[in-house]
């Protein structure tokens, strides 16, 4: 049995723990406002927040429900559009009305909630941060610039708002219904109830490892909801961002989102955040998790190509009773993350084995990092090719270097070969013109719907350049590059 | 006035087909459809399926109780595949199981053996081959053969578009209950209830007043449920028919993504000729429709490309012809715009190229060429109340775009990695379905004794505002507040013999029928009022619920009046009828009166190219456009703003893929990008043309629905010239979506 606050409500369902809370929430509770527009967080119809309990109170993400394993959610409260509904309109659904954001309206309860969102978070609600909360959204009718006005006085009206207690400002300033002041301490009642046993806890030690889910479900949609689960999503054991000397150590469960808004790699890696954002949706970002990205092994990872180009080692941890991560250090081997792709979806891994932890080389004052991708929408889409890169530099030559590329092999591609050409080399033109000679040996593209194979390549010539144009702005221009 | 329904999106509260609550012992269909684009079947096992747990019967052609045929125009199209399949996702079985689960489990368990057939997939090869779904036809005027000797300047060259999907939100479905008499309800998320009730009775071979088809409203229609929601309503109704139980479908998006046709890809052939002066003296083209694996609606988007072959210029020589050609993909329909834009996008490739040649900005090429009051299209009919010139003029003043276009050269002077790139996009689009006899339509009124009001049309509201204008159009006739107006479901007992949602035309013929409608019963309870104040029925005017006597104030208000009408025994509801008058064509001439009237507008776009990367960003589009007299500021902002956004999706980043045995690769959201929210453009300045609007326009206030959608082309042509900043010597290619492949490839290769 699974329990977890459905807006007001205390839900305890005996459902498959795999089933997703989209259809919970439509089927099981009869709440239709949550809609049903692709079963694969690509549209955010079925968008829904989902609380977890904080030692600061409780935090809400946005999720798209159709991915949303109901395993995951034990303990924590989900937040449909009917519970934000009062008995006026709220401010966010006030403002789509005002300004029309919604027509045919079959997106539309999606948008409120991703919207509604921003009256929950810890921090300053911009115009940019409430149109980031709904980059996850699709509307099909209003060309979204009605939207975006309702996003504009939403930021505006949520000025004032107290970002020690959002919740509470929220609750008094009719942004949200009062139920959501006492959620907190029903939550930690909840957690507290010595009346549940571990048998009846969602997951089962032997079944299918689940973390975010945003992959699972969408290669195995019509199976997973009968599978026997075992989720990770909620182990902290697995999540945390961490210094410790020379490395960062990152739990395999953190979540895109984690990386997103971790002080330790903004300090690092300050333009992390701008690469993030290229990087599905807020919604998606909120689920997926970076050992996730890399086992599903997609050649266009966007995460596996920036943590190849750290390069990163991963920690593989066999165990297959829960609580594993207690005893990490017997079972456990490590190898670097641009191993672990033997060929296409083929991993140096077996199936008892769980990717942990990851970690790299905190960069020096020296170190350069980027991250490039093009995809047909620059935002929400997988890569036609991406490409990372760190350059540890000495004056002007480069003393080591790490490269990788999607989409344009088998496999997420660390490109060794131009790696190790590029160390020892000076920063120059020519450096550059020469690596893409190396480069264009090691890669192999293939044309499939992402694209044809002349174009990944020429695509993947043009990102290089990109790197060293925006990481030596001084030092590169396009002419000189393609001259 | 805002959208009436926004409250209800807003909440959750508004109801589509997925959300009606379930009857006890409901079934759920699932349909299983071919796994290839072109093959007979040899052998089709669906023993294993059916003992599948939950599933309660598997349906094939052999069960269909009428006739297996959904063809609306040409009856090519069977609903379940026999023996030969056409396009890959053509629906064979339908499964029909306890849950939807159990079918989905159950439909693996089909097995088909297939003796393949070779595959068609392009129109050109289609046409070479003699598929061709019906005969060609052309539009002709003045006499082009002749003209080219007078033309200075000669161009030709090839334009091609890709499809669209529509990706309304909300998928294909349906719910069809049994009735008494053996007869059946549907809820469809269709723009054509009658054509949904017509497919039934057909396929069931029952009379139409046995089926029942009610609309609250869709998720999204845009053309994909005008005639392709039949389909599915079809199959449900046969189930329900044949098992006596509810039965419902509501389309997975990959399924429906795979089965659905979309809009139609065209490979055309242009060729054009200039005076000295720029003037177009002729022009030519022809048009490869790739329509799919049947008719469905193509020969009506097809004639729709030839109506708007020359978009907004004046050409004394035209002669376009198209063809409708059938291929192995699902069967392409109505997408807003209807075959308009794909016409529009060759003569736009035609000027571009041209100008290209002649050294001049297309723009200049454009505006010499613009049409003028009198002008006469290439199918007969005399241009009236024509705005193309002042829409031009006025889009050129307000927005200086002189100085936009002096920014955007000093910008490329100045920037290596980044380039801009302007483009205009007049349009001129023709307001009526083209198929005279479907330009009529009817609404029932029913005034409640306590003064509430309660319409029902034929329209379905599906998110471009019918309702809420609809609403207006009852509470300005009888002058009453909008909040005693109820607008009904769409219904076919209510309201008999509809055309679709559709051709823009929807709020103007349902809105002049509601205003007959309510003018009768207006009259009839004025009639009554000047009985009781001793006054004639002329002198009576009823203004804000005042009922008024010569001008001045009486006792009575809009309650009372009609309170007293309807004890004196007054009927007060009436189904009003409207058929647009003035309009006429003759296909045996292709020569008429088609359109009402047309809809005018010229955008300016702009855009950034990132050189690098091959990536571009719409920095602005500032257009005017011909409302008309506005009758709702908000509905129809969002209708510009939504179908300009919809158009340039479809010039950008919207990209159809099958490969060469006809199977969808852009088969889901993550292959298939729409526009998101950071895709649109950074400003959209709409302007509206003052003018008073167009009489057979409901209010004076002029269709809305489609045209903006052609405003989305420009965008293309503004890449275009963006590219050429960065590389003199590009090639021009018209071949759209201009994906950021395109594009780079465009710069380097």
């Amino acid at each position: 049995m699974t329990r977890f606050i459905l807006n007001d409500t205390l839900v305890e369902s005996t459902a498959t723990p795999g089933t997703v809370v989209l259809d919970i929430v439509r089927y099981h509770q009869q709440l239709k406002g949550t809609k049903i527009g692709c079963r694969e967080g690509d549209c955010g119809a079925c968008t829904v927040l989902v609380g977890e309990l904080t030692a600061e109170g409780v935090e809400y993400k946005s999720m798209t429900s159709c991915l949303l394993a109901l395993a995951n959610v034990e303990g924590k409260h989900i937040v449909t559009v009917e519970g934000l509904n009062m008995e006026k309109l709220s401010p966010v659904q006030q403002a789509m009305v005002d300004e029309s954001g919604t027509q045919c309206g079959f997106c539309t309860p999606g948008f409120v909630v991703s919207l509604s969102g921003c009256c929950m978070t810890r921090e300053k609600v911009t115009e940019d941060l409430a149109v980031r909360a709904i980059d996850g959204n699709i509307c099909r009718c209003t060309g979204y610039k009605s939207i975006e006005r309702a996003a504009t006085s939403l930021a505006a009206q949520l000025a004032a708002k107290d970002v020690q207690d959002p919740i509470g400002w929220s609750v008094q300033n009719g942004f949200l219904p009062s139920y959501f002041a006492g959620i907190t301490d029903r939550l930690q009642a909840m957690k507290t109830d010595v009346t549940r046993s571990n048998n009846e806890q969602p997951s089962t030690s032997n079944g299918i490892p689940l973390s975010g889910g945003t992959d699972l479900y969408v290669q195995k949609h019509d199976t997973m909801h009968h599978a026997p689960v075992r989720s990770i999503f909620n182990d902290e054991a697995l999540k945390g961002i961490r210094i410790e000397g020379d490395q960062c150590i990152i739990g395999g469960a953190a979540t895109a989102a984690d990386l997103m808004n971790s002080a330790e790699l903004k300090e690092l890696l300050p333009q992390l955040e701008k690469h993030l954002l290229l990087v599905s949706s807020t919604s998606i970002r909120n689920m997926g998790t970076l050992a996730g990205n890399f086992v599903n092994a997609s050649p266009i990872g966007d995460l596996t190509a920036m943590f190849i180009a750290l390069d990163s080692t991963i920690t593989l941890t066999t165990s297959d009773t829960p609580g594993m991560t207690r005893s990490l250090a017997n079972e456990s081997r490590s190898i670097k993350l641009k191993e672990l792709y033997q060929g296409y979806k083929q991993l140096d891994k077996s199936a008892t084995e769980l990717l942990t932890a990851v970690r790299f080389t905190v960069p020096s004052k020296n170190t350069r990092f980027h991250f490039e991708k093009v995809s047909k929408r620059t935002y929400l889409d997988i890569a036609s090719v991406n490409s990372a890169i760190r350059l540890d530099i000495d004056g002007d030559s480069i003393r080591e270097a790490h490269v990788s590329a999607g989409g344009v092999a088998p496999v997420p591609k660390y490109l060794a070969n131009t790696s190790t050409f590029l160390a020892g080399k000076p920063i120059s033109n020519d450096t550059v013109r020469a690596a893409i000679e190396v480069m264009n040996e090691e890669v192999a593209p293939i044309s499939d719907a992402r694209g044809t194979a002349d174009y990944k390549r020429l695509l993947l010539r043009q990102l290089f350049f990109a790197h060293f144009m925006e990481l030596f702005p001084e030092r590169f221009t396009l002419n000189e590059l393609v001259a | 006035m805002k959208n009436i329904d926004s409250a209800g999106h807003v909440t959750g509260r508004s109801i589509y087909l997925d959300d009606i609550p379930v009857q006890q012992g409901t079934l759920y269909a699932l349909p299983y459809d071919a796994p290839t684009a072109h093959a007979h079947i040899t052998k089709l096992d669906v023993s294993k399926a059916a003992a599948a747990p939950g599933v309660v019967r598997v349906l094939t052609y052999k069960d269909v109780t009428g006739e297996n045929q959904i063809g609306g125009i040409i009856p090519d199209e069977p609903l379940f595949a026999e023996h030969e399949i056409h396009f890959w996702g053509m629906p064979v079985a339908l499964i029909i199981a306890t849950s939807e689960d159990a079918a989905v489990q159950a439909r693996k368990l089909i097995t088909i053996e297939l003796e393949e057939l070779p595959v068609i997939t392009d129109p050109r090869e289609a046409r070479a081959k003699g598929e061709l779904i019906i005969p060609p036809r052309s539009f002709k005027l003045g006499d082009t053969a002749k003209a080219w000797s007078n033309c200075a300047h000669v161009f030709e060259g090839r334009a091609d578009n890709n499809g669209q999907e529509h990706l309304y939100i909300e998928t294909q479905g349906a719910y069809a209950y049994p009735t008494e008499h053996d007869s059946i309800r549907i809820a469809s998320s269709t723009q054509g209830p009658t054509a949904v009730q017509r497919t039934i009775a057909r396929v069931l071979g029952i009379p139409m007043h046995r089926v029942e088809v009610d609309v609250t409203r869709l998720g999204g229609g845009f053309g994909g449920k005008e005639d392709q929601a039949s389909a599915w309503a079809a199959l449900v109704a046969l189930a329900a028919f044949l098992l006596k139980k509810p039965v419902k479908l509501a389309m997975h998006r990959m399924d429906d993504m795979r089965m659905t046709g979309k809009r139609h890809p065209y490979s055309s052939d242009y060729k054009i000729g200039f005076d000295k002066d720029l003037k177009i003296v002729a022009y030519e083209a022809t048009f490869h429709q790739n329509a799919g694996a049947s008719a469905d609606l193509s020969p009506a988007v097809m004639e729709r490309t030839l109506f708007h072959a020359t978009n907004s210029y004046a050409i004394p020589n035209v002669h376009v012809t198209a063809y409708c050609c059938r291929t192995n993909l699902p069967p392409n329909t109505a997408f807003r715009g209807f075959g308009g834009p794909q016409g529009m996008f060759v003569i736009e490739s035609a000027l571009a190229h041209a100008a290209e040649k002649l050294g001049i900005s297309t723009s200049e090429l454009q505006r010499r060429n613009l049409m003028a009051e009198g002008s006469e299209f290439s199918y007969g009919q005399i241009a009236d109340h024509v705005n193309a010139q002042a829409c031009w003029d006025l889009a050129y003043a307000k927005f200086d775009l002189k100085k936009l276009q002096a920014d955007v050269d000093g910008f490329n002077a100045k920037s290596t990695t980044h380039k801009k790139g302007m483009a205009m996009m007049p349009i001129c689009f023709g307001i009526s379905f083209t198929n005279t006899p479907m330009n009529h339509a009817r609404a029932l009124v029913h005034v409640y004794q306590d003064g509430s009001v309660g319409v029902s049309t034929g329209g379905v509201e599906m998110g471009q505002g019918l309702n809420t204008k609809m609403v207006q159009v009852a509470a300005q006739v009888f002058s009453i507040d909008p909040s005693r107006v109820k607008i009904e479901t769409t219904n076919t007992t209510r309201v008999a013999n509809t055309s679709p949602s559709a051709a823009s035309a929807t709020a103007d013929l349902n809105g002049k029928a509601l205003e007959n409608g309510c003018n009768a019963i207006l009259a009839r309870i004025k009639e009554k009022a000047s009985r009781m104040l001793r006054s004639s029925p002329d002198a009576i005017t009823i203004v804000n619920e005042q009922v008024l006597n010569n001008g001045q104030p009486t006792e009575l208000d809009w309650k009372k009046l009609v309170h007293a009408a309807h004890w004196d025994r007054v009927n007060l509801s009436e189904s009003g009828h409207y058929a647009t008058p003035e309009i006429h064509f003759d296909k045996s001439k292709e020569k008429g009166h088609p359109f009402a009237y047309h809809v005018y507008g010229t955008a300016a776009v702009l855009v950034t190219v990132d050189c690098v990367r091959g990536t571009y960003e719409i920095d602005a589009v500032k257009l005017v456009h011909d409302f008309g007299k506005r009758m709702n500021d908000a509905v129809d902002i969002g209708q510009i703003e939504g179908g300009l956004v919809q158009g340039l999706g479809w010039m950008t980043m919207e990209e159809i893929v099958y490969n060469d045995k006809g199977k969808l690769l852009s088969n889901a959201l993550s292959t298939y990008k729409v526009p998101d929210i950071h895709s649109v453009p950074k400003e959209i300045t709409i302007e509206a043309l003052p003018t008073d609007g167009h009489p057979l326009a409901i209010r004076r206030s002029k269709a809305v629905g489609e045209p903006p959608l052609m405003y989305g082309i420009g965008v293309y042509f503004a890449i275009q010239n963006a590219i050429k900043a960065f590389r003199p010597d590009a090639r021009m290619v018209f071949d759209a979506p201009f994906t950021p492949e395109k594009v780079l490839m465009s710069l380097y290769a």
